[in-house]
C-alpha cells in the first residue's frame, strides 16, 4: 500500500467514525434528557399528581392536576387560532398568490417565527390581557396561537409546493373546479406532511414557558372558564425549578416528563395514523 | 366533424406560439399531431380543453367549435368533462385504483352507480383483468404501463366525447407502448381521440388522420396514408424522411 493510499483510508474511516459519532450524539441527546427527567421526576409521578391540586408550602404531595389541565386549554386555544390561520393561509400562498405577494407574505412569516417568544408575550399582554384588565387562558392560548401560525404556514405551503403539478393538470382536466382540485386531491396528497408540521408547531408551543408569564400567569388553583389566569405545565416547572424546595423540584422535574412524553405519545399516535392510506411516491 | 379549428392564433405574454391554425377533428377517428420538439404540437392539444388557461399570460385568438358550438363561452369546469386527456407521464391520484377511476364520477356528483361505472371503464382501458381483485390496492403499485392505462379509464369514466392524449406512450416501454396503441384504435369507437406524439411510426399505425406542425404552424393536414405516402409538402417530407427533427 502506497503512504498517499493509507493516508486517503485513514482520511476516510476517521471521516466515517466523526459523521457516526455526530449522529449518535444527536439522537443520544433525547435519551439522555428522558433518562434524566424518570431519574429525578419518576418517584414525583403518582396517581395523586394527576389528580390534586398543588399543596400550600411546606405540604408535600399534591400534585398539578389544574397545570395539566390548563396546559389542555392553552394548547387547545392555540391550535384553533394558529392550526386553521396558518393551513389557509399557505393554501393561498401555494395556490393562488403570485410570486411578489407569496414572497412578502414568506418573508413576514419567517420573521414572525424569529420573533422572540417572550416579546410575542408582551405584545399578547398588550393587546389580551390590557383590555380586559386581567390574566387568561385566553391570552395565553392568543399568545401561543400566535407562534403556531407562522410555523404551520410555512411548512404547509411546503408540502403543498412538494405536490406534483400533474396531479392538479389531472384533477383539472377531468373537469374539477381549482377548489375541488385542491380539497380533494393537493391536500390529500400533502396530508401526512402537513399533520407533521402541524405536530411540530404544537409541540413547540407546548413547551413555550415566556408567552405565558405574561398572559396566562398561573394560578395554584383550577381556573373555571376561559378568563381566569391558568396553571401551564411549563410555567409551573419554572416556578417550581427555581424554588428552594426539595419536593417542589422533585415535582417539576415530573412534570418536566409529563411534557416530555405527552408530545412523545402524540407525535406516535399521529406517525401511525399517518403510515395508512397512500402517498405519492418521490420521483 | 366533432371538433374545429379555425384561424386559432396562441400566445404566452408575449410570445406568439401557435400560427393561424385552422382544422377539423373528424368523429369517431384518430387525428395524430406530429411534429419536431417546440413545434406547438402540445399547446394545440392543450387549447381543446382550454387546459392553457391554468398558464399565467395565455391567451388564444380564434375560434374552436365542439359540437358546432364556441368552446371558449362555455363554463370551463362543465367542457373539460367532455373533452378528456392523458398526459405525457402517468399521474394517478395518492388513492386506490377504484378511487382514481371513480374521481371524475364524484366531482361531478353522478348519480349513476360508481361500481358498475368503474369497471365499465376499466375494461375500455383493457386493464380490468389485470387489476380487479386488487382495485382497493394504491395505484402506485401498478407498473407505468398499467398506470397509464388507469389514467385512460379514469379519463373514460366521465363518458367524454373528445379523448386528448399528449404523448402518452413517451414514458413506456416497448410492450407497453403497443398495447396502448392497440387500445386506442378500439377506443375510436367510443370518442373520438386526438394524440399527439413525435413518433413518426406511431402516428401512421394509429390515426386517421395526421396534421404536421412546423414552429407553430400547420404545414399539412391530410389522411395519414396520404401524409406518410405522398407529402404535399417539401418541408413534411424531410421531416417524415427523417432528414430533421
Amino acid at each position: 500500500m502506497s503512504p498517499r493510499l493509507r493516508w486517503r483510508k485513514f482520511v476516510s474511516g476517521f471521516m466515517l467514525a466523526m459523521t457516526g459519532v455526530c449522529a449518535f450524539v444527536a439522537v443520544s441527546v433525547l435519551f439522555l434528557i428522558l433518562g434524566y427527567l424518570v431519574y429525578h421526576g419518576g418517584t414525583s409521578i403518582n396517581w395523586n399528581f394527576f389528580t390534586k391540586l398543588p399543596t400550600p408550602v411546606g405540604e408535600t404531595g399534591g400534585g398539578m392536576a389544574n397545570a395539566i389541565v390548563g396546559s389542555g386549554k392553552l394548547l387547545l386555544l392555540a391550535t384553533l387560532i394558529g392550526v386553521p390561520i396558518g393551513f389557509f393561509g399557505a393554501i393561498y400562498l401555494a395556490e393562488f398568490s403570485g410570486a411578489t405577494t407569496a414572497f412578502v407574505v414568506r418573508y413576514a412569516a419567517d420573521l414572525l417565527n424569529g420573533v422572540p417568544s417572550i416579546v410575542i408575550g408582551i405584545f399578547a399582554f398588550i393587546l389580551v390581557v390590557h383590555p380586559f384588565k386581567h390574566f387568561s387562558t385566553l391570552a395565553g392560548g392568543f399568545a401561543l396561537g400566535l407562534m403556531m401560525i407562522p410555523i404551520t404556514l410555512r411548512s404547509t405551503e411546503e408540502f403543498l409546493r412538494g405536490v406534483p403539478n400533474a396531479l392538479r393538470e389531472a384533477a383539472m382536466a377531468l373537469g374539477a373546479s381549482k377548489w375541488k382540485t385542491i380539497a380533494s386531491v393537493i391536500v390529500p396528497a400533502a396530508y401526512r406532511g402537513i399533520l407533521t408540521a402541524i405536530l411540530l408547531a404544537f409541540a413547540r408551543v407546548a413547551g413555550e414557558t415566556a408567552p405565558l408569564l405574561f398572559t396566562a400567569l398561573g394560578n395554584r388553583f383550577w381556573s373555571p372558564g376561559w378568563n381566569q389566569p391558568t396553571a401551564a405545565l411549563p410555567e409551573m416547572i419554572y416556578r417550581y425549578a427555581i424554588s428552594p424546595y426539595d419536593d417542589w423540584n422533585r415535582q417539576a422535574w415530573a412534570a418536566g416528563l409529563v411534557l416530555l412524553v405527552l408530545i412523545l405519545v402524540i407525535n406516535i399516535v399521529a406517525r401511525a395514523i399517518l403510515s395508512r392510506g397512500i402517498a405519492v411516491p418521490r420521483s | 366533424m366533432r371538433m374545429t379549428i379555425s384561424k386559432v392564433n396562441f400566445f404566452y405574454g408575449s410570445k406568439q406560439t401557435l400560427f393561424d391554425i385552422s382544422m377539423g377533428i373528424a368523429t369517431n377517428k384518430v387525428t395524430s399531431l406530429i411534429g419536431p420538439s417546440g413545434c406547438g404540437k402540445s399547446t394545440l392539444l392543450r387549447t381543446l380543453n382550454r387546459m392553457y388557461e391554468i398558464v399565467r399570460g395565455a391567451r388564444l385568438e380564434g375560434e374552436i367549435l365542439l359540437d358546432g358550438q364556441n368552446i371558449l363561452t362555455q363554463d370551463v369546469t362543465s367542457y373539460r368533462r367532455r373533452v378528456g386527456m392523458v398526459f405525457q407521464r402517468p399521474n394517478p391520484f395518492p388513492k386506490s385504483i377504484f378511487d382514481n377511476v371513480a374521481y371524475g364520477l364524484r366531482i361531478n356528483g353522478s348519480k349513476a352507480p360508481i361500481s358498475e361505472a368503474v369497471e365499465k371503464s376499466l375494461r375500455h382501458a383493457a386493464l380490468w383483468d389485470e387489476v380487479k381483485d386488487h382495485l382497493h390496492k394504491s395505484a402506485y403499485e401498478l407498473s407505468g404501463g398499467q398506470q397509464q392505462r388507469l389514467c385512460i379509464a379514469r379519463a373514460l369514466a366521465v363518458e367524454p366525447e373528445v379523448l386528448l392524449l399528449d404523448e402518452p406512450c413517451s414514458a413506456l416501454d416497448p410492450i407497453s407502448t403497443a398495447k396502448i396503441e392497440e387500445l386506442l384504435v378500439q377506443l375510436k369507437d367510443l370518442c373520438t381521440i386526438v394524440t399527439v406524439t413525435h413518433n413518426m411510426q406511431q402516428a401512421a399505425r394509429i390515426s386517421d388522420f395526421t396534421a404536421f406542425l412546423l414552429t407553430g404552424q400547420l404545414i399539412e393536414f391530410s389522411p395519414t396514408p396520404q401524409l406518410f405516402t405522398t407529402p404535399g409538402d417539401p418541408r413534411t417530407e424531410a421531416y417524415i424522411t427523417g432528414r430533421f427533427g
